[in-house]
């Protein structure tokens, strides 16, 4: 294996570790505060299930690369430019609404994802996939069925999922583009073609938002650099916040 | 937890008439319940009785609910991704005991959007020790240890109060605190064993949470009023005393092996009573706490009414797509 293909491989690796982990640090923020006690136990289960990924994941990419960083050293000691995630998941979580949103637009494709990837020649991988893609499916679920529940409920929680598909509509290609360095991985079967995936997305999408009463929103250009490191301010702040004890107490373990 | 007998206004602020109970059907509650048998929802059961009980199993539910914000605070800062999961897993299993204790109250006849508001009122109690503020990392580990610990110590015993629902709710939730005081346990000899600032962390943890977690026994048994009916009825099994003696007992040598130090200078251990003398807490500002001046109190109750009337858009669409989906069946 060259130097190059180990690189990307292990970048997309991390890619699937760091989407998981900053969308679990932002379900995490809703735990205490959602708006019904059942609703704080199924974010909270969502939470779980993304931290428990990207564990997974961020594990497996510090084997691969070998330089002895494990998933916390990855997690907890990269500044933003090293993060690989995309803007969709680094998002604010608004009002329920935008994070009901988000969590549809991000699940469904986590799960059409999940689900090639289980097929990968890479078997750690779709091992890790197998198992998350029960975990995700729920998280489908339970997004679409309270998508349809808000935008076909009252007028205000119709404008606001519309308002929250409006905030998070801008950072939905970013999810289906193929990374050039990804091309070897694609051909060697381990990585899955996501572009492949858009079709299948969009009928899934069509469906919920067309039960919930919602208008898919026009086209707009998409904005995308979480894939290379180009984030939005957001998350330099969350990274301060999930890496702070890390960066006060170097080398101490916890 | 998180129990304490306190004395508050009962739900809204209507006059409670006063209920002559029936001689006859008294006397054959107070044998059954003194004969240990479980009362159940359908059973007939004195007013006081059922009134003493919500009381006590809201309280005990808003407790598990505000508990949830003291170490939610520090889901976001958790230092690695096995503590953040357990953090969150351990936040989220308080949601479901407030979820449980809520139906157990609610068999009593009370439903939990009354239980909420009068929370949110700040009529009803809960308890004191979610009204100080978390403010390092050690206190994630401190508050398994003490806090879950007093809460087992409280709890055990229910698992045969005489009413039932509240019984078996209770046999569920000691499971997983027991869990949690495990888990905190170990997140503290972590940084009792680890570098000297982890190790000072952890003793001023300690010393901040030492004597809110001997005050969640409630106050000494002479200033305990409502004591003697509960014990009688079985909701109460012990004494706050009791139950206050038995927890120092335990956790001094915890404490002991981890090399941090109780901050108590009376701390000593009685030979005779085979037991450990101790201080006295500061009953003066437990009553103040109780009275809503905790150092957090007031962030507690906003952060749960905003979560309350930020939710209530959701709730309302939950019912309104409810409704037409009924009416659609229906057409
Ligand atoms: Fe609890
Ligand atoms: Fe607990």
């Amino acid at each position: 294996m060259s130097d190059q293909h180990l690189q990307a491989r292990v970048a997309s690796i991390i890619a699937l570790g760091d989407d998981a982990l900053v969308l679990g640090q932002r379900i995490g923020e809703w735990c205490g505060h959602a708006p019904t006690l059942e609703l704080d136990l199924s974010l909270a289960n969502l939470g779980l299930d993304l931290i428990g990924q990207a564990t997974l994941f961020l594990n497996y990419a510090g084997e691969l690369e070998g330089q002895g960083r494990n998933g916390d050293a990855l997690a907890f000691r990269r500044d933003v430019y090293d993060f690989r995630n995309c803007l969709l998941v680094e998002q604010p979580n608004g009002d329920f609404g935008r994070t009901i949103v988000r969590q549809l637009l991000f699940s469904a494709y986590q799960r059409l994802l999940f689900e090639s990837l289980a097929k990968s020649a890479d078997s750690r991988l779709a091992e890790i996939a197998a198992k998350a893609v029960k975990e995700v499916s729920y998280h489908e679920r339970l997004a679409a069925d309270w998508v349809v529940r808000l935008g076909d409920g009252t007028e205000e929680s119709h404008n606001r999922a519309k308002d929250g598909l409006a905030w998070n509509w801008r950072f939905v290609d970013e999810l289906f583009a193929v990374d050039p360095a990804e091309a070897e991985l694609l051909t060697a079967g381990l990585m899955v073609d996501r572009n492949a995936l858009r079709a299948p997305w969009d009928r899934i999408i069509g469906t919920v938002l067309s039960d919930a009463t919602l208008q898919i929103p026009p086209p707009v250009r998409g904005v995308v650099g979480g894939r290379t490191g180009r984030h939005s301010e957001h998350l330099g702040h969350m990274l301060s916040e999930m890496q702070f004890l890390q960066r006060a107490y170097p080398g101490a373990s916890w | 937890m998180y129990v304490q007998e306190v004395k508050t206004a009962s739900l809204g602020d209507r006059p409670v008439p006063v209920v002559v109970e029936d001689p006859a059907r008294l006397a054959a509650f107070e044998a059954r319940v003194a004969a240990d048998e479980f009362v159940e929802p359908k059973d007939w059961m004195p007013e006081a009785y059922r009134k003493t009980l919500i009381r006590q199993i809201s309280q005990h539910a808003h407790s598990e609910i505000v508990g949830m914000l003291p170490e939610g605070n520090w889901i976001g800062r958790a230092p690695t991704l096995r503590r953040k999961a357990i953090l969150l897993a351990k936040v989220q299993d308080e949601a479901g005991h407030g979820l449980y204790l809520y139906c157990a109250a609610e068999t009593l006849g009370v439903s939990r959007d009354q239980m909420t508001q009068a929370l949110l009122a700040g009529k009803a109690k809960y308890s004191t020790i979610f009204n100080y503020p978390t403010l390092t990392w050690a206190d994630m580990g401190t508050i398994g240890w003490l806090v879950d610990g007093a809460a087992i110590m409280n709890q055990v015993p229910l698992q045969r109060t005489s009413y039932g629902p509240y019984a078996r709710a209770m046999v569920r939730v000691c499971k997983e605190e027991s869990f949690h005081q495990r888990q905190g346990y170990e997140a503290v000899m972590v940084l009792a064993a680890g570098t000297p600032e982890q190790k000072a962390m952890a003793q001023d943890a300690l010393d901040r949470w030492w004597w809110p977690s001997l005050m969640m026994f409630g106050p000494p048994d002479d200033q305990s009023p409502n004591s003697a009916q509960s014990m009688r009825w079985r909701i109460k099994r012990d004494t706050n005393d009791e139950l206050r003696q038995k927890f120092v007992d335990i956790t001094v040598p915890q404490a002991e092996a981890l090399g941090l130090k109780i901050p108590d200078p009376d701390l000593r251990w009685n030979e005779e009573k085979g037991g450990y003398d101790f201080g006295t807490p500061d009953w003066d500002e437990f009553f103040a706490v109780v009275s809503g001046e905790g150092p957090m109190a007031h962030e507690r109750l906003t952060a749960r009414r905003e979560a309350w009337d930020n939710g209530a858009w959701v709730r309302d669409a939950a019912m309104a797509h409810a409704d037409k989906r009924t009416a659609r069946v229906a057409a």
